[in-house]
């Protein structure tokens, strides 16, 4: 087993990987960048190493600067987070290279998933079905169109490489195929340098729901079950939960073998994320594959909450050689979990990132819920990163329990100095068709409208805490003392 | 914004200099101190003062009277706040142009209103002879500055002249009407008559200082009281004088430890634009010039284009009315009710005006906005507590009035260097105007042409641009001075603490038409 790792990341989720070490009795070692100087995954590690300035390509995107704080630090491991240079091969190669274990799959694993149209080809060699598609070699439009037509209408245009919804276009018609083509490929080429294209068939009320597995260097692979995750917002997940209420104990079962299976085909170890798009719910429901994310995800908790496992434990485990520690047998599920992204983003003026200091933050406790947060009170939110301040995560027997919880959590969460999505998620949660479950990706653009608060409220604790707050400070007069009268204290001001 | 500011105080700094060179070579040979040595040399060393309108007659007169010859303003002497108005004399021997006298006598307000004892250091010729018909015989002209002292001896404010030059002719009641008077040997002369005016009237040659020197008046005459040797002498003995006179000065029990806005005040110069269209949340102004940056806002959901509530200015307690968009009825009742809570506990107002007036339209109309604006206006106008207002953008139309502006006697008035004052935009003007032209020519079965429409348009727009500008305003005393936007928390401060010199009477309202 290692003594010392080197998380390379910031936010939450060094702070999530950090406190597992120390369950471990691992050393940890923090890198940081200029903006996080003070930021709470640096004080809690056991030695932090400044590796450049603000922006991410000097820091946390800068592996030459990693890989010398590793070496610096003595660390044997090195766990990337998500983000960053999570899904990057060429690091993880780099790692190997250097003589330190990447805690994430192996090099040629994650190449081969990283392509969309490998992998693709992948799931559809290992039987795993995959949405009615096509990546013509040929990519003239002509072809394309061709494509489209023969996977019939609506479709989606994809860029093969890359993801986050960069370049994804409906086209619900062949009329509107050439724009949309040029578009996309343009848009391709800007974000991923490459502009090949691929056409699948658009499911009109798609779920996403994905499958957490973990594999072993000795060829197990075992699932932990799903996540629903059609929440999102421009293909950005909001608020995730297990067990879905699409998914029943037979479709489970289909779904799981299929991730298993993809996860087999591309020789995969650690942990990983098999994502698919359902059509319907329930037993006949249909699934395809969609990619597979080759990292921890940053829903994990609600796995981990309903399964009681530490993935990040497995993890290392399965990083240091060990067999991956469950049978598929040993792991069920219990209960329901709901998490929410609290993000400095507001809703109000089109989700755009805030930036300043958390002048008041308070997390709330209570029981089943677990917060994952990378801030605290007094902490900078700079724009230079993700907007993700904090995860809830609510566990309850039912999955109104679960949310039940997650509510009145995040109604005691006071957070003052920074806008956040907390209003619109409060909205989310009380929500009549969320309440029910009939979820789709397109949930928070169809509400919109019920979601985003019209006002800027904060809530009733982060209004008690400053009202507390100012009572504390010195209210009573300080009497008429002259000394304070502006005639005397300005000095020789000549206004 | 920070060119304007610059603009500002390159301004102020050339109308600082006074008379030209050799005006100012001649009154140093009389062994005189320059009229700023005298005031600084009065004031308790290392304490403020808050001059009144720096750059009146600014543009005016060919621009032979910067200042208008007299600085006027509050500082301190001996502790206390007095009023101190002091002539020029290198600007044309420190005689009366028109707004030398409207300044003479708005500081003279200002002393009033806040009990505050007058020093005149008087230098002057009396009149500016050319002009007599603006400066001589109204209501609002010379004779109104010895009606003062008058008025304000009878109040127990008290009335201290320094003589040290010439106070000719109805100058020389300046000193005569005053409690107490110092003059200076050698320089300070008092008589009604010049020697030139003597000699005309009884063929008698007389040098001035055997006319109305200072041994004439202290030894014989008595109309002083004190004799300087010179300037600094004069000025030692004027602080003497206030250190005798009982303070009034009553500072309220309320007060909180000042403290300062927690929000940058430079940022006000990002904020507020030069352009007046460009919009911004007026409280990001009142975060920058209230203590700690905290406003406890009072209907903060209701008639959102107005924004009222209270905060703290070096620790004393202020309603603050400031402008968020056009008003509108229920602005105007929301101002309304928070002027009737200031009034009630006794507490100052501050409004920060930027106003394009009150919304226009048959809708409103027909919602009564004409007595809603008036209920307004008349809680201004019967307003009993201390008001202050800024101008820090627009100031058009009924707006003007119901953020008290200068006809609603607010104990100051100051203006943003970006500010505008006038009775509507000019393109409103200039639109109404060619509206009446057409109307009046369709009448007559013709139409107007886009020639003669520019020709209507373009002078007003031009007359409409220069007489908008807050130097147009300075020049002619429509408010107390251009303020750099970061000096505005200590000058209302200032202004504010001055204020409590004087008790705050009780408040009674007329009818309120509902």
């Amino acid at each position: 087993m290692f003594t010392r790792i080197l998380v390379a990341n910031r936010g939450e989720i060094a702070v999530r990987i950090l406190r597992t070490c120390r369950v471990m009795g691992i050393e940890t070692v923090a890198v940081y960048s200029d903006a996080d100087a003070r930021a709470l995954h640096v004080t809690l590690a056991d030695r932090a190493v400044r590796i450049g300035g603000r922006a991410p390509v000097e820091s946390y995107l800068s592996q030459a600067a990693i890989l010398d704080a590793a070496r610096a630090s003595g660390a044997q491991a090195v766990h990337p987070g998500y983000g960053f240079l999570s899904e990057n091969d060429a690091f993880a190669a780099a790692c190997a290279q250097a003589g330190l274990v990447f805690i994430g799959p192996p090099p040629d694993a994650m190449a081969k998933l990283g392509s969309k149209t490998a992998a693709r080809r992948l799931a559809e060699a290992a039987g795993v079905p995959v949405v009615p598609g096509a990546v013509p070699g040929d990519q003239s439009d002509a072809a394309l169109i061709a494509a489209a037509q023969q996977v019939g209408f609506p479709v989606l245009l994809k860029p093969s490489e890359g993801g986050g919804g960069i370049g994804m276009k409906a086209v619900h018609a062949a009329a509107e195929l050439p724009a949309a083509i040029a578009q996309a490929r343009r848009e391709a080429e800007a974000a991923f340098g490459d502009g090949t294209l691929y056409v699948e068939r658009l499911v009109a009320r798609p779920r996403h729901v994905e499958f957490q597995v973990l594999g072993d260097r000795h060829g197990t692979v075992v699932h932990l079950f799903e996540r629903e995750c059609s929440i999102q917002r421009r293909h950005q997940k909001v608020l995730e939960e297990t067990p879905s209420t699409a998914v029943t104990p037979a479709l489970r079962a289909r779904m799981g073998a299929a991730a298993v299976a993809l996860a087999k085909a591309a020789g995969y170890a650690n942990a990983g994320t098999v994502e698919f798009l359902v059509d319907g719910h329930g037993d006949t429901a249909s699934f395809y594959f969609l990619e597979m994310n080759a990292r921890l995800q940053v829903e994990h908790p609600i796995t981990e909450a309903v399964t009681g496992v530490d993935l990040v434990r497995a993890q290392i485990e399965v990083a240091a050689g060990g067999p991956v520690p469950w049978t598929q047998e040993q792991l069920s599920q219990r209960g329901h979990a709901i998490e929410v992204r609290v993000c400095a983003e507001d809703p109000r003026q089109g989700f755009l990132p805030q930036a300043g200091v958390l002048a008041l933050y308070r997390e709330p406790s209570m029981p089943g819920v677990r917060i994952d947060s990378g801030v605290r009170e007094g902490s900078e939110v700079s724009v230079h990163y993700d907007s993700l301040l904090a995860k809830l995560v609510a566990w309850g027997e039912t999955r109104e329990a679960a949310r039940q919880r997650a509510r009145h959590a995040l109604a005691h969460y006071p957070i003052l100095g920074i806008r956040t999505n907390v209003p619109l998620l409060l909205r989310l949660l009380a929500h009549e068709r969320f309440v029910a479950g009939d979820l789709d990706t397109h949930f928070l653009q169809t509400e919109a409208a019920a979601l985003v608060p019209a006002e800027d409220t904060p809530s009733a604790d982060a209004r008690a805490v400053a009202a507390l707050v100012r009572r504390g400070e010195p209210a009573a007069p300080a009497a008429s003392d002259s000394a304070t009268d502006p005639w005397s204290s300005l000095g020789g001001r000549r206004v | 914004m920070e060119r304007l500011v610059g603009d500002l105080k390159a301004r102020i700094e050339r109308a600082r200099q006074g008379g030209d060179e050799r005006s100012v070579k001649r009154h140093r040979e009389q062994g005189k101190l320059l009229v700023r040595e005298r005031v600084e040399r009065l004031l308790d060393p290392g304490s403020p003062f808050l001059e009144l309108s720096p750059l009146a007659a600014d543009g005016l007169y060919d621009g032979e009277a910067p200042g208008a010859g007299l600085v006027t303003g509050i500082g301190r002497v001996e502790g206390r706040e007095v009023l101190i108005v002091a002539n020029d004399a290198t600007v044309k021997g420190g005689t009366y142009y028109p707004v030398t006298v409207k300044k003479h006598l708005r500081a003279q307000q200002v002393a009033l209103e806040n009990r505050l004892p007058c020093l005149y250091l008087v230098d002057s010729g009396g009149a500016y002879l050319p002009l007599q018909a603006e400066v001589f015989p109204d209501r609002e002209h010379f004779g109104r500055i010895f009606f003062n002292q008058a008025r304000m001896s009878a109040e127990g404010i008290a009335q201290i002249a320094i003589v040290m030059g010439s106070c000719t002719a109805g100058g020389a009641y300046v000193p005569a009407m005053s409690d107490e008077t110092i003059i200076v040997s050698g320089t300070g002369t008092i008589f009604l008559g010049g020697p030139p005016l003597v000699k005309a009237a009884t063929g008698e040659d007389v040098t001035a200082e055997e006319l109305g020197g200072a041994d004439v008046h202290a030894r014989l005459s008595g109309v002083a009281d004190y004799l300087a040797n010179d300037d600094a002498h004069a000025l030692e003995l004027a602080r003497t004088i206030v250190s005798t006179l009982h303070g009034s000065k009553q500072l309220p029990g309320d007060r909180t430890p000042p403290a300062e806005p927690a929000h940058d005040p430079a940022d006000l110069y990002d904020i507020v634009s030069a352009d007046s269209r460009h919009p911004y949340d007026v409280r990001e102004v009142i975060a920058r010039l209230v203590d700690g940056s905290r406003f406890d806002e009072f209907k903060r959901l209701y008639a959102t284009t107005i924004v009222t509530g209270f905060a703290r200015l070096h620790g004393f307690l202020v309603g603050i009315v400031a402008n968020n968009g056009v008003l509108f009825s229920e602005s105007a009742l929301k101002v309304t009710h928070f002027i009737e809570l200031c009034n009630a506990r006794g507490v100052p107002l501050v409004f920060l005006q930027n106003i394009t007036g009150f919304m226009v339209g048959r809708q409103y109309e027909r919602g009564g906005i004409a007595k809603d604006g008036a209920k307004m206006v008349h809680a201004v106008a019967n307003s009993a507590v201390p008001k202050f207002t800024v101008v820090i953008g627009g100031s058009f139309g009924a707006g003007n009035y119901g953020m008290c502006g200068r006809a609603y006697d607010p104990r100051f008035l100051w203006m943003w260097p970006n500010a505008r004052i006038s009775v509507m935009g000019g393109e409103q003007a200039a639109s109404v105007l060619s509206t009446v032209k057409r109307d009046q020519l369709s009448r007559e079965g013709r139409a107007l042409s886009a020639d003669e429409e520019a020709q209507i348009r373009q002078p007003i727009l031009e007359k409409y641009e220069r007489e908008g500008s807050p130097y147009y305003s300075t020049a002619r005393l429509w408010d107390d001075g251009i303020i750099d936007p970061l000096h505005t928390r200590d000058a209302l401060a200032l202004g504010i603490s001055a204020a409590y010199n004087a008790p705050i009477p009780a408040v009674r309202y007329g009818i309120f038409r509902m």
